[in-house]
């Protein structure tokens, strides 16, 4: 987790002061004030696999994007092809790559018209992101707008699309037909974006809203039995999912080809060139990227080294899932370690097992 | 959050209970366990093992993290609670019901050391 500022202050969400009233025990993350948890963050977790939970995401930072290179210029940008997104509110997951084809985030971006974009970024990394788009504005008629003036809910679960309508019936209307990884803008609502994606393997919304009523909008989604969940609950869902995370799973120094991305690199285009792309067409994979299962006791942890027999490998992000009773992990290992292969894993003074996996463990309540 | 007065502390979390025959019962605080969050795996030592007052003899393992258990005392350990390694998340439910393992101490002095629980509470 990178601190872009040791030294300032942590900021503060709109959602602060609720997750105070909401008994939120508050943790410095990426810079941010946040909520770890608020009680017992495996009751949140299972809030979300069975039920309904929400998260404040608001640290995460919206950008605007218009102009008429709009296309153009995010096709330079970004390792994903947005030429592909021909659906208004569409979106697309990418990694925004550096020369050297290193991840300099991952990221959401919206297309509503061919002009007109929305893209989220890392809280952690929003400002050298911010930095390094504007760097390559130059050329493109097109313009980049900071939104702090938004924030985001992302409410998740089996139930929770259906309880954010109790909360706002005047929204299913406008929402119940969005695909996955589609969004609406209502424009009654005050230009709320609800987008049905998240980072949890559930169904379920992502709310973009003014910042001045997130407060209430809270309060209302609370009342109608969406439970607040914090960063903890958010992580072992998201690992359960087999999602990665910036700073962890992927960094500068890691090609996407490395931290099983491979499948967000869109190549089809040869005339396209997009940064990092001439890098990456020369790399060799090295590494692959999978799921470890733990077989015996213990936990699986970021940085613990990976015995196989073609050589060593490191656990990027490990943790216990609350949902397999289990340790999982995401680990880089040498390329041709075959699913299904035991491996040992050093933790403290012990090797331990582990068997490789696809990098998905649990979606939409089940066992993957 | 409780901190019976019956029992002494490290500062470094553990609580200790001298029973009627001279053996000690060692946990972790409820402050501790608190801190924690949920507790999902305990690596207790061997029994039998011979431990130096302020050495690594445990892990507790919590969704979040793996937090090192240190020995609040030199001594031999005699038992090791294993309906708690079975059941970890019961450290959460009462860190005072769930010991973790109990010492033959080899130097009594050590205990004075230890803090009562006002000295205990003052340190967070």
């Amino acid at each position: 987790m990178s601190h872009p500022n040791p030294a300032a202050a942590p900021q503060r969400t709109p959602l602060f002061e609720s997750h105070l009233a909401c008994h939120g025990k508050m943790v410095d993350f990426a810079g941010w004030e946040m909520p770890i948890n608020y009680g017992s963050q495996i009751d949140e977790h299972h809030a979300v696999r069975n039920d309904a939970g929400m998260f404040d995401v608001s640290h995460m930072c919206a950008l605007d994007l218009t102009g008429a290179d709009a296309t153009r210029w995010l096709r330079h940008l970004l390792a994903n092809d947005v030429a592909k997104l021909t659906t208004p509110g569409k979106a697309l997951y990418s990694c925004m790559l550096n020369d050297e084809a290193g991840v300099i985030d991952d990221l959401i971006v919206y297309y509503f018209s061919a002009d007109h974009f929305r893209i989220v970024v890392n809280a952690g990394t929003a400002d050298k992101d911010i930095a390094w788009m504007q760097s390559h504005l130059t050329g493109f008629d097109c313009a980049l707008k900071v939104r702090r003036d938004l924030a985001m809910i992302a409410v998740q679960g089996p139930n929770a699309r259906e309880k954010f309508w109790q909360a706002f019936p005047d929204t299913r209307t406008h929402t119940e037909s969005l695909m996955v990884f589609q969004g609406a803008i209502l424009a009654d609502r005050k230009n709320w974006l609800v987008a049905r994606t998240g980072y949890t393997g559930e169904d379920g919304f992502e709310i973009t809203l003014p910042a001045d009523e997130v407060a209430v909008v809270w309060q209302a989604l609370v009342d109608a039995g969406i439970k607040p969940c914090g960063l903890g609950a958010r992580d072992t869902l998201r690992l359960e999912a087999g999602m990665n995370l910036y700073g962890q799973d992927m960094d500068e120094t890691v090609s996407p080809y490395d931290a099983g991305l491979k499948w967000t690199v869109d190549t089809k285009d040869a005339a396209r060139n997009f940064i990092g792309q001439l890098v990456l067409a020369t790399r060799r994979c090295d590494y692959q990227f999978s799921g470890l299962l733990m077989l015996d006791r213990g936990v699986l942890r970021a940085h613990q080294k990976v015995i196989t027999l073609l050589g060593e490998g490191e656990i990027t992000s490990g943790t216990f899932s609350p949902s397999l009773n289990q340790s999982i992990a995401l680990a880089r290992l040498p390329a041709g370690v075959a699913i299904g292969t035991e491996v040992e894993v050093e933790i403290r003074d012990k090797k331990l097992k582990a068997r490789v996996v696809k990098p998905s463990f649990v979606r939409h309540g089940k066992p993957v | 959050m409780t901190t019976p007065t019956n029992l002494k502390y490290a500062a470094s979390h553990e609580w200790v209970k001298t029973e009627a025959d001279g053996t000690l019962t060692i946990g972790v605080s409820d402050h501790a366990q608190e801190a924690l969050g949920d507790i999902v795996f305990l690596e207790l030592p061997a029994v039998g093992r011979v431990i130096k007052a302020g050495e690594t003899v445990a892990v507790i393992e919590s969704v979040k993290a793996a937090s090192d258990i240190y020995a609040p005392v030199s001594g031999e350990v005699i038992a090791i609670n294993d309906a708690a390694v079975d059941a970890p998340d019961s450290v959460n439910a009462d860190a005072y019901a769930a010991w973790l393992f109990k010492v033959k101490p080899s130097n009594m002095s050590e205990l004075d050391s230890l803090l009562d629980a006002a000295a205990y509470t003052a340190t967070f």
